[in-house]
C-alpha cells in the first residue's frame, strides 16, 4: 500500500520491544519464546477476528505429536498456544491489517477503532503465513465460471461458515490441504470424483492419501492435470488429460469429468509484499526471507519464522521455528547478541537439495545446537543426506527415502563448527547409495 | 412507452445513456447480464489508442481520434483512472519500415498529435526491456490507458444520476416494429420506445437483422489474455505494439492503469458469441508472441488470464446510425478495437442523431460530473484516520492483496447500479483482483454482500444467473 | 485365504504391504521395509480405527460453527454412522473444547467432543 506520509510525529508513535506481524502459529510460539526470554513489551497484529491463525480452519487431527506428544487437532494446537499466550499476559491487537512496514522498523497499521497507527519496534518478527497458489498461476484454460476455489478457501466455507461449494468435485493437486479437503467435503455429503496430480508422485503425507483418499475409494491419478473448464456461470466440467515429463498435457489422453466445483490445491506462497517493501532480501527459491542462524534477516533486528520463511509440512516444526525466532528476536533487544569473535559460515544446497534456512551461520551468535532445514527438489530413495565442512564430509545419513513434501532437517553443534576453525562453507546434498 | 430503448449496457450503450440523459427524453437500457460491463467492455486490452490504426476517412478514425481527446475531461468529470502513457508500435526490422512508416502517414492524416518515428537506440532508452532487435519504432504520445471497468460504470451511474432507467437481467428476445416505435420482447416483459438504439455487442447483428433487410454479420473475435502481478507493473512503462496484421494490433503489452501488467490478446474468429472459455493455444501464443518485442517477461509472475470477444463486423468499420430500411432504429454495432477509446465520441454521436431526430430540448439540471468510489489510499495518512473515525469500515481491510476495504465495498454496493455479485463488487473496488485472486477475500465480501442486499450467503453468485457461489449447507444432503 | 493391500502410512515410502489373512489371523505380512510397516499393517488389517473430524452449527456463538471429533479412535466402518449422528445437531454458546456434542456416538461408546472454544457473542 502506499501512503502518503506527511510530517512524522513521534510523540504519537507506540513503542514496543517486540512487535509480531501474525497471530498464527509462528507468531504465537514467537510471541510466547520472546516473552520466556524476558522481554515484556510484545505486541502481535493479527488480521484476522481471532489468533490461531490458518489452525482455525484445519479441523482434522494429526497436530501437535512432535509438540505436544498427542494427537490435536488444529483449533486444539491453536488453543495450547493462545492459552500460553494468554497466561504470559501477551498484548495482541485483532482484526488488525499491517499496511507497511519502514526499514526502521515504523510498524503501520489499521483496524476499525484505532485507525490507521504507527508503531516503533526494536525488533520486528515476521510471521504472515503464506497463501495458496491460484488457477491464475497455472494458466488452466477454459471458462472462469462458480465453483472454482482454492481448497483453502473451500475449506474455510464449509469449517468456519458451515457453507457447501459444491456437490460434485474435482481436486486439483494433492498438497495436504486438497486431501483433507477430499474427505472433509465426502463428510460433508459431496461426491469427490477424483484428486489429479501433475507431478508423478503425490506431495501429500502417506497418511492422507490413505486415511482421505484410498478410505473413501477416490482415485489419485498422478501425472495429470486440468486442460479444459467449462461452464459460463456455474462449473459444469473438468477435462484431465495426462502429462508428459515435461508437465505438457498429451493429447489423445483427456477425460471429461463432470463437476460443480474444482478445488485446487496447488502450492503455497510465503506472503512476503510486507517484507520486500521494507525492503529485505528474499529467496527466489522459498519466495521467503533470506536468514541468518538467528532467522534474523538482511535487516538488523528483523525475523522470520514459520510458512513466510519457507512452506512447512508440520505446524510443530512452525512452533519450533518460530520459538527460536522469538528467543533470537529477545537476545537482539537486549543486546545480547553480538557476532564478535565468530566467524561467517555459508551454507550452500547443491545435488537435489533445494534450499537451506539458515543460508549463514555466525558462530558467535549460534546456539549450543542448530537445525538447519531444507527441502529437496525430486524423490531419492536409499540415499544419504551429506554435509561436507569445506571438503570433508562430515554428516552422511542413510534415507531410504526422501521427497520433495516432506521438509528436511540436519543439526548443527557449535561444538562441531568450532572443530572446523577454517570453515567456510557447508554443503547440504543427496548422495545416492 | 420510453422515448428511447438502449439495448446493451457495455461501453458504447452506457456513454449513449449518458450523453442521451443531457435531454429531456425518457430512456431505459435493457442488459440480458445482472450488471454494468459484462460484456466486450470488460475483457479488452483497456488502451486509449492514439488513433493511427484505423484507415484515413473511416467512422474508426474519426471516433478514434476524437475519444482519445475526450477521455482526459471525461476521466475528471466522471473520476476514473486514465493515464496517458504513450504507447510505441515496434519495427524489428528494416524490411518492414515501410510498414511503419505507412502507420505514421495514417496517423497524421487522421489528425494524431505527436507522432514520431524513433530510431532502436532511442526505443531501448525508453524502454529498457525491449527487445535488442528492435529497429525503429512510432512512438506515440497520446495513447493512454484507462479502467475499462470503472469508465463502464462510471458512465452508467452518471445517466442513472440523470434519470436513465436500467433493467438488468432482462434480455432482448425480439423486436417489432409498431406504430410510433418499436416493441421489445424481453426475458421480463414487453417494452415498448420510439427509438432503439442497438448497442449490443456481439449480438448487434442479431437485433439490427430483426429490424432490416440489409443483414450485418458480427463475428465473435476472441483475444486471450494474460495478466501479471504488480511486481511486474513495470517492466514497460508505455504499451508496446507489434505492427499491425489483418487481424488485428497483434499482441501486445501495456502497464495498466492499476499497475499490473498485461499481455494479450490472441485474434481467434469463433461461432459462440459466449465462448470467452481461454484455450492453451490461444494462452501459449499469447506467451510467446510477448516475448517477440519484449524481453524477460516474468511469466511466472500471471496472477490470471482471461479472454473477450470483440465485435467484429464483416466491414471492419463501425456502424452508428439509423437503419436505412428501419426508420428510428439506431445501430451502434461492430464496435470492436478501437471501441474503448471511441465510446466518449460513440456516446455523443448516438446522443446528436436522437437529439436532430426528436428535437431534444436540454435539461436544466443535467449533472456532469460522478464521484467514484473513494480510494482511500489517495488519502494523507491524517485524512485516512479522520476517515475510519467517521466511518470505521474504512478501517477494515476486506481484500489483503490490493488492500480494498470494507468501506470501499459498502459504497460498491448501496451506490446507484451498485454491485449484485462477487465480480460486480470487484470490477468496482477490485477486492478480489490481486494475486490471490479473491482466495481470502471470497467469503468475507459475499458476508458483506448478504449483509448489504439483505440475503442469505447460498444467494450470493460470482456474476449473477446461475453463477452461485455456494450450494447449500454442511450435510444437508447426508 | 484372503489377500489385502495396503499402503503403509508410517513414512513417505508408502510401501506397497500385502498381508496374507486366514479369517481374522494373519498369515504373513509381506512389502514392508521396516518392523513399523508390519505393525501398521496388523492394525489395519484386524482393527482399522479413524478419528472422525467434523463441525456442528453454534447458535448466540462468536463463530458460526464449531469443530469436533470422535474423543478417541471408532472403527473405520462407523465413521459414516457418526458423520450422520451430528446432522442437525447445534448447540448453544458458550461451547469448549472437550465439552461432549453427542455422548455414544453411533453406538460406538466414543463421544463426540468440541475441539474448539465459541464464546457467546
Amino acid at each position: 500500500m502506499k501512503i502518503r506520509v506527511t510530517e512524522r510525529q513521534a510523540s504519537d508513535m507506540k513503542n514496543y520491544d517486540i512487535v509480531i506481524i501474525g497471530g498464527g502459529p509462528a507468531g504465537l510460539a514467537a510471541a510466547v519464546s520472546a516473552k520466556k526470554s524476558g522481554i515484556d513489551s510484545i505486541l502481535i497484529l493479527e488480521r484476522d477476528k481471532e489468533l490461531g491463525g490458518i489452525l482455525n480452519q484445519c479441523i482434522h487431527n494429526g497436530f501437535g505429536l512432535h509438540t505436544f506428544k498427542e494427537e490435536l487437532t488444529g483449533p486444539e494446537y491453536a488453543q495450547r498456544f493462545i492459552d500460553q499466550a494468554k497466561e504470559l499476559d501477551i498484548e495482541y491487537r485483532l482484526n488488525t491489517m499491517v499496511m507497511d512496514i519502514s526499514h526502521e522498523k515504523v510498524v503501520t497499521a489499521m483496524n476499525r477503532e484505532e485507525g490507521l497507527f504507527e508503531i516503533q519496534a526494536k525488533a520486528v518478527i515476521l510471521a504472515m503465513g503464506c497463501r495458496e497458489r491460484s488457477r491464475g498461476a497455472l494458466n488452466i484454460p477454459g471458462y472462469r465460471p462458480a465453483g472454482i476455489y482454492s481448497a483453502g478457501t473451500a475449506q474455510r466455507l464449509v469449517n468456519m461458515e458451515g457453507l457447501m461449494p459444491g456437490r460434485e468435485v474435482v481436486i486439483l493437486g494433492s498438497g495436504d490441504i486438497g486431501l483433507i479437503m477430499a474427505r472433509r467435503m465426502t463428510f460433508e455429503g459431496a461426491k469427490v470424483k477424483v484428486v489429479a496430480e501433475l507431478m508423478p508422485y503425490s506431495g501429500g503425507l502417506k497418511r492422507n492419501i490413505v486415511q482421505c483418499l484410498d478410505d473413501y475409494g477416490i482415485p489419485l491419478k498422478l501425472s495429470h492435470t486440468v486442460v479444459d473448464i467449462k461452464g459460463k456461470e456455474r462449473l459444469e466440467g473438468v477435462t484431465l488429460a495426462e502429462v508428459d515429463q515435461n508437465g505438457k498435457p498429451i493429447p489423445g489422453t483427456e477425460e471429461e469429468y463432470s463437476c460443480d466445483t474444482l478445488l485446487l490445491s496447488v502450492g503455497l506462497i510465503p506472503e512476503n509484499e510486507l517484507s520486500r517493501g521494507m525492503g529485505v532480501e528474499m529467496s527466489r527459491v522459498t519466495s521467503g526471507p533470506v536468514v541468518n542462524e538467528s532467522l534474523e534477516t538482511n535487516i538488523e533486528g528483523v525475523f522470520a519464522c514459520g510458512n513466510v520463511l519457507h512452506v512447512h509440512d508440520l505446524v510443530d516444526f512452525v512452533s519450533e521455528e518460530a520459538a527460536a525466532a522469538g528467543k533470537n528476536a529477545a537476545a537482539y533487544v537486549r543486546g545480547e547478541r553480538s557476532a564478535e569473535g565468530g566467524r561467517e559460515i555459508r551454507l550452500s544446497p547443491v545435488d537435489g537439495v533445494r534450499y537451506t534456512v539458515p543460508v549463514s551461520i555466525n558462530t558467535a551468535r549460534m546456539d549450543e545446537e542448530l537445525t538447519v532445514r531444507f527441502r529437496v527438489g525430486a524423490v531419492f530413495k536409499n540415499c544419504y543426506v551429506s554435509a561436507y565442512f569445506d571438503d570433508e564430509r562430515v554428516i552422511h545419513r542413510k534415507r531410504q527415502i526422501v521427497a520433495p513434501g516432506e521438509m528436511e532437517e540436519i543439526r548443527l553443534t557449535k561444538d562441531q563448527l568450532l572443530k572446523y576453525p577454517d570453515l567456510k562453507t557447508i554443503t547440504v546434498k543427496i548422495e545416492e547409495a | 412507452m420510453y422515448d428511447v430503448i438502449i439495448i446493451g449496457v457495455g461501453v458504447s450503450g452506457a456513454a449513449s445513456a449518458r450523453e442521451l440523459s443531457r435531454y429531456k427524453a425518457s430512456v431505459c437500457v435493457l442488459e440480458k447480464e445482472e450488471d454494468v460491463c459484462c460484456g466486450t467492455s470488460k475483457a479488452n486490452s483497456a488502451i486509449v489508442h492514439a488513433g493511427y490504426d484505423a484507415v484515413p476517412g473511416s467512422l474508426m478514425a474519426k471516433l478514434n481520434v476524437k475519444g482519445n481527446e475526450m477521455m482526459e475531461q471525461l476521466a475528471k468529470d466522471l473520476d476514473f483512472p486514465f493515464k496517458r502513457i504513450g504507447s510505441l508500435v515496434i519495427c524489428l526490422n528494416e524490411e518492414d519500415m515501410p510498414a511503419l512508416e505507412e502507420l505514421y502517414e495514417r496517423g497524421v492524416k487522421n489528425g494524431v498529435r505527436g507522432l514520431q518515428i524513433v530510431s532502436g537506440e532511442e526505443v531501448r532508452a525508453m524502454e529498457p526491456n525491449i527487445t535488442d532487435q528492435v529497429y525503429a519504432a512510432l512512438y506515440a504520445p497520446t495513447a493512454g490507458i484507462v479502467c475499462p471497468f470503472n469508465l463502464n460504470i462510471a458512465l452508467a451511474e452518471n445517466a442513472c444520476e440523470n434519470g436513465v432507467e436500467f433493467k438488468f437481467d432482462t434480455e432482448v428476445q425480439s423486436i417489432v416494429k409498431i406504430d410510433g416505435g418499436y416493441e421489445l420482447e424481453t426475458s421480463r416483459g414487453k417494452f415498448q420506445a420510439k427509438y432503439v438504439v442497438n448497442a449490443a455487442g456481439v449480438y448487434a447483428d442479431k437485433f439490427h437483422n430483426m429490424v432490416s433487410e440489409k443483414k450485418i454479420h458480427i463475428t465473435p473475435r476472441r483475444g486471450d489474455y494474460c495478466l501479471l502481478d504488480k511486481t511486474a507493473g513495470d517492466h514497460v512503462s508505455r504499451t508496446i505494439f507489434s505492427l499491425p496484421t489483418k487481424y488485428g494490433k497483434g499482441v501486445l503489452v501495456t502497464p495498466t492503469v492499476h499497475g499490473n501488467l498485461l499481455v494479450g490478446p490472441t485474434a481467434i474468429d469463433i461461432e459462440n458469441k459466449e465462448g470467452t472459455n481461454t484455450t492453451r493455444e490461444g494462452l501459449d501464443e499469447v506467451i510467446t508472441k510477448a516475448g517477440q518485442n519484449v524481453k524477460d517477461l516474468p511469466m511466472r509472475q500471471v496472477i490470471t488470464s482471461f479472454a473477450g470477444l470483440r465485435a467484429h463486423e464483416d466491414g471492419s468499420e463501425f456502424i452508428i446510425g439509423e437503419v436505412e430500411d428501419a426508420e428510428g432504429f439506431i445501430d451502434c454495432a461492430g464496435i470492436e478495437s478501437p471501441g474503448l477509446t471511441s465510446c466518449p465520441a460513440i456516446g455523443e454521436m448516438v446522443a446528436g442523431i436522437l437529439k436532430e431526430k426528436m428535437n431534444l430540448e436540454e435539461k436544466e439540471n443535467f449533472i456532469a460530473t460522478r464521484k467514484g468510489i473513494l480510494d482511500p489510499d489517495t488519502l494523507t495518512k491524517e485524512e485516512r484516520a479522520e476517515l475510519i473515525k467517521k466511518e470505521p469500515a474504512y478501517g477494515n481491510i476486506i481484500c489483503r492483496c490490493e488492500s480494498i476495504t470494507e468501506g470501499e465495498i459498502i459504497d460498491a454496493i448501496r451506490r446507484p447500479l451498485g454491485a449484485k455479485s462477487l465480480d460486480g463488487v470487484k470490477r468496482r473496488t477490485r477486492a478480489g483482483m490481486g494475486r490471490c485472486q479473491s482466495g481470502f477475500c471470497s467469503p468475507r465480501t459475499m458476508e458483506i454482500l448478504a449483509r448489504e442486499l439483505g440475503v442469505s450467503m447460498s444467494d450470493i453468485t460470482k456474476s449473477g444467473g446461475k453463477s452461485r457461489l455456494v450450494v447449500g449447507t454442511n450435510k444437508d444432503r447426508i | 485365504m484372503e489377500i489385502r493391500n495396503l499402503t503403509c502410512i508410517s513414512c513417505p515410502m508408502g510401501c506397497q504391504i500385502t498381508v496374507e489373512m486366514d479369517g481374522n489371523e494373519v498369515v504373513s505380512v509381506t512389502g514392508n521395509t521396516c518392523k513399523r510397516g508390519d505393525v501398521y499393517a496388523r492394525k489395519e488389517v484386524t482393527n482399522p480405527t479413524r478419528i472422525v473430524t467434523s463441525t456442528v452449527r453454534v447458535i448466540g456463538g462468536k463463530a458460526d460453527m464449531v469443530s469436533v471429533k470422535t474423543k478417541e479412535d471408532i472403527p473405520k466402518g462407523k465413521i459414516f454412522d457418526c458423520v450422520k449422528s451430528l446432522k442437525g445437531v447445534e448447540v448453544e454458546a458458550p461451547v469448549h473444547i472437550g465439552d461432549v456434542i453427542v455422548p455414544d456416538a453411533a453406538g460406538t461408546g466414543v463421544d463426540i467432543v468440541a475441539t474448539k472454544n465459541v464464546e457467546r457473542a
